[in-house]
């Protein structure tokens, strides 16, 4: 099972993201000291990716085949590897997949993977979730 | 480079509200005290991807800015509530061939939210 969408990165999105996490670089909010910096726009905080991911990764968490009960499901753990800057105007396509099932006691451990390329087809970043259902 | 760093962040009343916002993550157990009462959660908790950018700020606010994170993992325990200070200790594991590799955990009122954490950064 697997989900794919396309998140397009908004400048005003990666600033009020960036805002919310406290995030005060430059990179992130003013465009000119990243055009200085060399990128094109601003430039996304590296956690922006739970973000552009979770266009691909709700429905694949959320996917009715699965059963997962939004309301008890816990974080249990993640992991991001990035391999490229992402930045404000770049169109993220995100591949999410249902990795496997596991029970560790009284709790459901449920894995899913993601990948996600911009618009040149460049691999930006991979991530893990692993969610608890209590 | 140190060796050991801890830093403080305070999440305030209104945090979940903003992070919600610019994540579009609006789980009710965020932003509602009842409806996490209603799922035997204690009030409602912070996002555990807020704190997951805590943590990598603590790591990108010193060292090399935003864009030399180059992987973070971490285990999500207990649950973050606002208006609580959280402490994040990072501890340098390694450092070699342009990166460095961190050990980090965030702790809230002596309750580890994040633990075993691990950030790569570029150097």
């Amino acid at each position: 099972m697997s989900h794919s969408d396309t998140y397009l990165v908004g400048r005003e999105k990666i600033r009020e993201y960036a805002a919310s996490i406290g995030e005060q670089s430059p990179l992130c909010h003013d465009v000119a000291a990243a055009r200085e910096a060399g990128y094109e726009d601003v430039v996304a905080p590296p956690m922006f990716a739970a973000v552009y991911k979770w266009r691909a990764m709700g429905p694949a968490v959320l996917d009715p085949q699965i059963g997962i009960d939004f309301s008890r499901l816990v974080h249990g753990a993640q992991d991001f590897t990035w391999h490229l800057p992402v930045v404000a105007g770049d169109e993220i396509t995100t591949e999410a997949s249902f990795v496997d099932e596991a029970k560790r006691g009284e709790i459901k451990v449920y894995t899913f993977s993601s990948r996600s390329t911009n618009q040149r087809g460049e691999l930006v970043c991979e991530g893990t979730w692993t969610n608890f259902v209590r | 480079m140190d060796e050991l760093r801890e830093v403080t962040v305070t999440p305030d009343r209104y945090t979940t509200y903003h992070y919600a916002g610019a994540s579009g993550d609006f789980n009710p157990i965020h932003l509602d005290d009842e409806f996490a009462r209603s799922v035997d959660l204690p009030s409602k908790i912070l996002h555990g991807l807020w704190t997951m950018a805590q943590v990598a700020r603590a790591q990108t606010d010193v060292v090399g800015g935003p864009l030399a994170l180059k992987s973070l993992s971490v285990q999500f325990r207990g649950m973050g509530v606002p208006e609580q200070d959280i402490t994040i200790t990072s501890k340098l594991k390694s450092q070699g061939d342009g990166e460095a590799v961190f050990d980090c955990e965030a702790v809230q009122d002596g309750s580890k939210l994040v633990r075993r954490g691990r950030a790569v950064l570029r150097i």
